[in-house]
């Protein structure tokens, strides 16, 4: 067994045993930590495809950015164990597993033929990976989404301070 | 440089099968911040296929569109917990299924 046959096993069991524990526990911090853990588990498999600036910027906007807010809002609503729904438990969440594991199934078998048959990497993967190369064409040929997204991002912060704010009126007694 | 033995169908499978993972995280799951996690980790697994397609084919455009995904996933993080707080100063509660005020 190579060793990048090795590195993506590993990798790749990590990140699916992350995933399910995420969606399985019932504390939420516990959740947010084991997808924590994923997130590294998919730097690992990003840099396995040599997808440097990706894995990083994984490192970065997700390990860092997005899970200090979530780890803040579950601090700040202060949400402990999930308690169970009452009332008749529902037979949905069993027949959504089912079907979810059917779909896995089918999709995981017509990919198992092979259907893309690319067994090595492009020779040019390595050099396609790093900054320079994101960057150049990030400031040519899609300099316009970039603008755009720099927009979205402006949108969504004056958006997350007025929904998040509590109205003056709200405090008052 | 080696190039990597492992085909691009593994990393396929390997992203439909975290893919459905957060399927089923958002159906069965009832605290609206660990839904939020769900779709997450549906944004990553889609981004590592297009990583994989972008590696395999020699092409830069798949990653291009991962930096822009998770772009929007940072706004959509940023909306989505003042959408919870608004909910849980509203309510008093995070679970799903206990609001309920447009069901029919």
């Amino acid at each position: 067994m190579s060793l990048q046959s090795l590195l993506f096993t590993i990798f790749a069991i990590g990140a699916v045993a992350s995933a399910v524990f995420t969606i399985t526990r019932k504390n939420p911090v516990a959740s947010a930590m084991s997808l924590v853990a994923h997130f590294f588990m998919l730097t690992g498999l990003y840099l396995t495809l040599q997808a440097q600036f990706v894995a990083a910027v994984q490192v970065v906007v997700y390990a860092g950015a997005i899970m200090v807010l979530v780890v803040f809002v579950i601090m700040l609503l202060n949400v402990g164990r999930e308690a169970n729904a009452e009332g008749p438990k529902s037979i949905r969440p069993t027949l959504a597993m089912l079907f979810a594991g059917i779909l896995v199934v089918m999709v995981s078998s017509v990919i198992a033929s092979h259907p893309t048959g690319r067994n090595q990497l492009h020779e040019k993967a390595t050099e396609i990976g790093q900054t320079a190369s994101i960057g150049k064409a990030l400031f040519t040929q899609y300099l316009f989404p970039f603008e755009a997204v720099s927009l979205l991002l402006l949108a969504a912060l004056i958006g997350a301070v007025i929904l998040a704010k509590r109205h003056v009126s709200e405090t008052q007694p | 440089m080696m190039p990597t033995s492992i085909p691009l169908d593994y990393y396929l499978i390997l992203s439909a099968v975290l893919f459905v993972i957060g399927v089923v995280g958002v159906v069965t799951r009832r605290n609206a911040i660990i839904i939020f996690m769900s779709i997450e980790l549906m944004l990553n697994a889609v981004n590592l296929s297009m990583v994989a397609f972008s590696s395999f084919l020699g092409d830069v455009a798949g990653q291009m569109f991962v930096f822009f995904i998770m772009a929007v996933a940072a706004a959509e993080a940023a909306i989505g917990l003042a959408i919870v707080l608004a909910l849980f100063r509203n309510k008093q509660t995070v679970y799903v299924d206990e609001i309920n005020l447009m069901k029919w």
